[in-house]
């Protein structure tokens, strides 16, 4: 999932600071999971923006909403359909930066801040704790390094075993961390796949690739989605 | 001038702490009028926003008030009380408002005392703060 982490809150405040109406808007997906910008975290943000602009002698009004999903143009879509967002003067969203951004799209005349900082895709370790897995470089080679990743989890991204600096199982970058190709190496041993390190690994495909990605996917390549007629074929 | 009289709001569990509470109210100590109490069945099921809005509506401190250590009717609740709360210090205090005003308490139900001296405790702590910044 996409791990994200909430701004300081001094850069929220600024950020709405001189509105009357605000919104803030969470997203029930990823940033719910890691605690970031689920329902319990806009409430405790909206509160915390209350407390503090009164504070600061601002007469403000800041509601709370959800969207299941803010990367998702539907759920926007239903959100504006229960809420009259076009009512406020500012939104802060709770979703992580394609959340924001489709706020903004879906949303074109209303201003929106952002109240997370995007962070990685990774897996959650236990409670509170999330770690970084998948860089999406869109070329996996998992299947090649026993499921663990060299491009993220090795400081370097080295693709065909270590550099020179890994010491007893630990990387050189930081030595609280566990070598990713020593890692690679005892985990294929234990399987009795060692061969696997004969292959050479080339140059990622990815390596050079340009920004903003695309996806369409097979089924919907034909304009206009389902084909009548093709259906079985 | 008007005299300060501090609203307190106590979150306190069903088991040791409201026992206690009541035990002070059979023993007939005098209780300051400050306090405001809500019942919660355990003080590991209070929430964050739960606090923070006490403080919306105009408490000008928030005091939870769970069993004590190794004696909570749920185990473990009262200390995940206890490090929510340390967190909503922090939250607290990035809007402005002094963390001082939110403070965790054990109480044991064996002696009627216990609640009295919280209550004390946080109305002379709101005393010597500045209290120009309550939301009330």
């Amino acid at each position: 999932m996409i791990v994200a982490a909430k701004k300081p809150f001094a850069e929220i405040k600024e950020s709405v600071s001189g509105h009357r109406r605000i919104l803030v808007v969470g997203c029930g997906t990823c940033v719910a999971v890691c605690l970031a910008g689920g329902e319990a975290e806009v409430a405790i943000l909206a509160s915390q923006l209350r407390i503090a602009l009164r504070l600061s002698g601002q007469n403000v009004q800041v509601d709370e909403a959800m969207a299941e999903r803010q990367c998702d143009r539907e759920f926007l879509d239903d959100l504006g359909k229960k809420r009259d967002v076009a009512g406020y003067d500012i939104t802060v969203s709770m979703a992580c930066g394609a959340g924001v951004q489709l706020f903004g799209d879906v949303y074109d005349q209303m201003p929106v801040v952002p109240a997370l900082n995007t962070l990685f895709i990774g897996i959650a370790e236990g409670p509170g704790i999330w770690t970084e897995k998948c860089q999406s470089c869109g070329n996996c080679v998992l299947g090649e390094t026993a499921g663990i990743c060299p491009i993220t989890m090795c400081a370097k991204s080295l693709l065909n075993g270590p550099c020179g600096g890994t010491r007893q199982g630990k990387c050189e970058i930081n030595p609280e961390t566990d070598c990713a190709w020593a890692r690679i190496y005892s985990r294929l041993s234990a399987r009795g796949n060692l061969d696997y390190l004969n292959k050479v690994l080339p140059p990622r495909k990815g390596s050079g690739k340009v920004h903003p990605d695309m996806l369409i996917h097979e089924a919907y390549k034909h304009k206009g989605g389902f084909v009548k007629g093709k259906a079985g074929e | 001038m008007k005299e300060f009289c501090p609203k307190i709001e106590v979150m306190m569990c069903a088991y040791c702490a409201y026992s206690d509470a009541d035990m002070a109210g059979s023993s007939q100590l005098q209780n300051s009028s400050t306090v405001r109490i809500v019942k919660y069945l355990c003080t590991g099921r209070i929430p964050v926003v739960h606090i923070l809005r006490a403080f919306e509506a105009g408490a000008d401190a928030v005091f939870v008030a769970g069993c004590e250590v190794d004696g909570c009717h749920f185990v473990e609740g009262n200390l995940r009380a206890a490090e929510r709360v340390a967190w909503t210090k922090r939250l607290l205090a990035e809007t402005g408002l002094d963390g001082d005003r939110l403070e965790m308490f054990y109480v044991a139900s064996s002696d009627p005392h216990n609640f009295a001296r919280a209550v004390d405790e946080m109305t002379d702590r709101l005393n010597r703060k500045n209290i120009e910044k309550s939301l009330a």
